[in-house]
């Protein structure tokens, strides 16, 4: 495969350390204090600028939070988590209002130029010189989260003209209201678990699409997440509405610097797609994974959802999750709109000490509905790595189809591969498929490639990429370039 | 001056359920640039063992004697080093890699001996136009290409794509391990012939065959028989009608 000398130069690079995105940015930052109360939450409000309603809401939140318990059902395990032991409000130092390059902290842009993050849409839109051979970089529209704030959104005089806005949630909040009060919290309720709950008190930025009727989007979006301050939890939300007849594609990446301690990042991701609205969004997760003792690394405890309102709308999830000590994420589609279609499409890699609990839940309430999901599970090291997925069809789902295959690679003999599939059908029309296989990377394999002039990692790699080839496809390009190299990252070291 | 390939007093063994097992007891076989060879002989004596451990195979464990080929001590390199050093062993059983693309691993492989031998890696354009020149000629499909490394092959199907494999990775030294067994006639002579294109006093081979019927088409310089783990007979190319006429029992006594 292409990507793999790519790869290994990219391995080559990273030297002894495996996690090249572990670095530190030095910047002044606004801090809120330690703890999490009514006034940590009347804070964020005020620092944000945000009206009475979102205070009342984000009040309403927390204290039905008060009244949560953690979920205990995953399969992973951590010491508990001292919620008032952390910072919920952390922004570099900056004046607030409408952003644009120059007027961004020239460390942060360094920051994003050292993760690859193209920010500069001048360089982008003169096209800058491309390399013989490579590819021309498609235009990619931008928003970068730092901490707790959106920095910069490239490109959005650009899809301003052709209708789309999108911009950080916090400014959303002020200049849509009418839009965010109509949407936000109808797909994951407030109190719909835990970390949404928290989620909606504390929330501090995040990303805002919305696509009106008829409007394909003329360019990729996508956010980068990056937690940068210590003792700081990342609790972004995104609300992505596609009106009839519109489509979006949108991507999303995160990484975060190499510490003892461990993060939380609680985000929620709320989608709607109305009538024959099509929405495509991709992960390529790579928050610090913790080092090879288990030591640091993010707790990743996520909720993604999206709602296919619309008759013959279309959600589509895929996603790479390569990062995280603990990862718990289920992206779910509500298929209510009739004939609509939920595809999920994941890649989970865990090595070293990495937990993952992850997979998807498709609630078929509409006829003729149909979902796809295709889950692949790659585990090395002491990792355990489990799928769990609900497909349910309700009474009046006639003609619903599903079809899931869920597949495990173990490398060496210390990790651990689980698939917990749960599957409720009420309604006798519909027809469900699953399957399932567990392998291990055989000897046979890798000798065959290794005698063919492959390195051992590159072996590695290829038979990788190989596996998980029916998820990567559904990435868009460049994506997919940058998940083969990252899975062969991750899995550095796991053979020999 | 060494030989082009010097095997001397190899002796192997493997762990097999927790027991050793001497497979290979005192190999000596030399092979000049240029000359194919052939060994023949009984199942279990060892064929496919020397070709694994002449490639590299980590299951099995070299207890003494050793292996130069080309002035370098065999023994001492990873499996990708010998591939890079030119040797290639085309498998009894060619491994399948599912979702990988056929091309794509062809042309993975093939750079990655090139930069190991200092050359040039090809550029996709150039790849596919050799690729596709060497699979017409072998008789594959060019939909063969495409698919998933031998996923779905037919047993014919996977010994053209060794071959195919070979010829593109260009080996000084190539190991057969019974690429003819499962190929029907007119697959027997076009795999045969493309093993007859490669042949130029800078490659040799060991063709690994339980039929006569292969060499009629590759005619070796030198062939052995192989019992209990060593070579108990060398001779002229005539010794393949010898040992279909006559089996193995003359040999086996006289070795006993």
């Amino acid at each position: 495969m292409p990507a793999v000398t790519e790869t290994r130069e990219a391995v080559e690079k990273l030297g002894l350390s495996s996690y090249k995105w572990g670095f530190e940015t030095d910047i002044d930052m606004d801090v809120a204090p330690k703890g999490l109360n009514e006034d940590i939450v009347r804070l964020i409000s005020a620092r944000k600028e945000e009206p009475e309603w979102m205070l009342e809401w984000r009040l309403a939140a927390f204290r039905s939070w008060l009244q949560m318990k953690e979920p205990e059902w995953a399969k992973v395990s951590h010491p508990p988590i001292d919620y008032q032991d952390a910072h919920y409000y952390a922004a570099p130092k900056k004046k607030p209002g409408p952003k644009s390059l120059e007027e961004v902290d020239p460390e942060l842009l360094r920051t994003y130029e050292k993760l690859g993050i193209p920010l500069h849409e001048q360089a982008m839109l003169a096209g800058v010189e491309v390399p013989e051979g490579e590819q021309a970089r498609m235009p990619v529209a931008v928003d970068a989260v730092f901490d707790s704030v959106s920095v910069v959104t490239t490109f959005r005089k650009t899809l301003e003209e052709a209708g789309v806005i999108f911009c950080p949630i916090s400014e959303a909040i002020k200049e849509h209201p009418e839009l965010v009060k109509k949407y936000l919290g109808t797909v994951v309720p407030v109190g719909d678990n835990f970390f949404s709950a928290l989620n909606s008190a504390v929330f501090t930025d995040g990303s805002f699409v919305y696509v009106p009727e008829g409007v394909r989007c003329p360019m990729e979006l996508s956010t980068y997440f990056r937690i940068n301050s210590r003792n700081t939890g990342q609790f972004e939300r995104t609300l992505i509405i596609v009106e009839d007849r519109a489509s979006v594609s949108y991507l999303e990446g995160c990484t975060a610097p190499m510490r003892d301690e461990n993060q939380l990042h609680a985000a929620v991701v709320e989608l709607v797609a109305m009538e024959d609205a099509s929405i495509k969004y991709s992960t390529v997760q790579n928050w610090y994974p913790g080092d090879e003792n288990g030591r640091g690394g993010i707790y990743n405890f996520v909720t993604k959802r999206g709602a296919c309102r619309g008759a013959r709308s279309k959600i589509s999830w895929t996603q790479v999750e390569t990062g995280s000590a603990i990862t718990w994420k289920y992206p779910s589609c509500i298929l209510q709109g009739e004939g609509s279609v939920g595809e999920f499409y994941s890649v989970a890699v865990t090595n070293n000490h990495q937990q993952a609990d992850t997979g998807t839940k498709m609630i078929h309430i509409g006829k003729n509905t149909r979902s796809t999901i295709i889950a692949k599970t790659i585990s090395a090291g002491n990792s355990d790595s489990t799928y769990r997925g609900l497909v349910r069809v309700q009474p009046k789902a006639s003609g619903a189809r599903n079809f899931t295959q869920c597949d495990s690679l173990l490398i060496g003999d210390q990790c651990g591969a689980h698939t917990v599939p749960y599957i409720e059908c009420r309604n006798a029309q519909a027809r469900i498929e699953h399957e399932a296989t567990t392998s291990k990377i055989s000897e046979d394999q890798l000798f065959y490639c290794r005698q063919r002039g492959l390195s051992e990692e590159d072996s590695v790699g290829l038979i990788v990429n190989g596996f998980c080839r029916d998820v990567l496809k559904e990435l868009p390009m460049e994506f997919a370039v940058e998940a083969q190299k990252l899975l062969q990252i991750s899995l550095e070291g796991s053979v020999g | 001056m060494s030989q082009f390939l010097d095997i001397s007093g190899l002796n192997a063994r493997i762990d097999a359920d927790g027991q050793e097992k001497e497979i290979l007891r005192g190999v000596d076989l030399v092979i000049p640039p240029g000359e194919v060879h052939a060994i023949m002989g009984p199942n279990g004596s060892g064929k496919s063992t020397l070709s694994y451990v002449l490639a590299g195979r980590e299951d099995y464990e070299v207890t003494s004697g050793s292996v130069s080929f080309q002035g370098k001590d065999l023994l001492e390199m990873e499996p990708e080093e010998r591939a890079a050093a030119g040797l290639f062993l085309a498998f009894q059983s060619p491994v399948e890699l599912p979702g990988v693309n056929n091309a794509n691993f062809l042309r993975t492989a093939v750079n990655a001996v090139r930069r190991a031998r200092g050359q040039e890696e090809l550029d996709a354009v150039n790849f596919l136009k050799t690729v596709r020149a060497a699979a017409k000629e072998l008789g594959m499909s060019p939909d063969m290409l495409k698919r998933n490394v031998n996923v779905g092959f037919s047993g014919g199907e996977k010994k053209r794509n060794e071959v195919l494999q070979m010829t593109l990775l260009q080996p000084s030294f190539a190991i057969l391990d019974e690429t003819d067994s499962g190929l029907d006639v007119d697959a027997l002579r076009i795999v045969a012939e493309g093993v007859k294109r490669l042949r130029s006093p800078q490659f040799s081979a060991l063709v690994i065959t339980h039929h006569q019927r292969l060499l009629e088409y590759i005619v070796p310089d030198r062939i052995h028989v192989m019992a209990k783990g060593r070579i108990i007979h060398s001779g002229g190319p005539e010794l393949a009608q010898q040992i279909d006429r006559e089996g193995y029992t003359k040999f086996l006594a006289e070795a006993a």
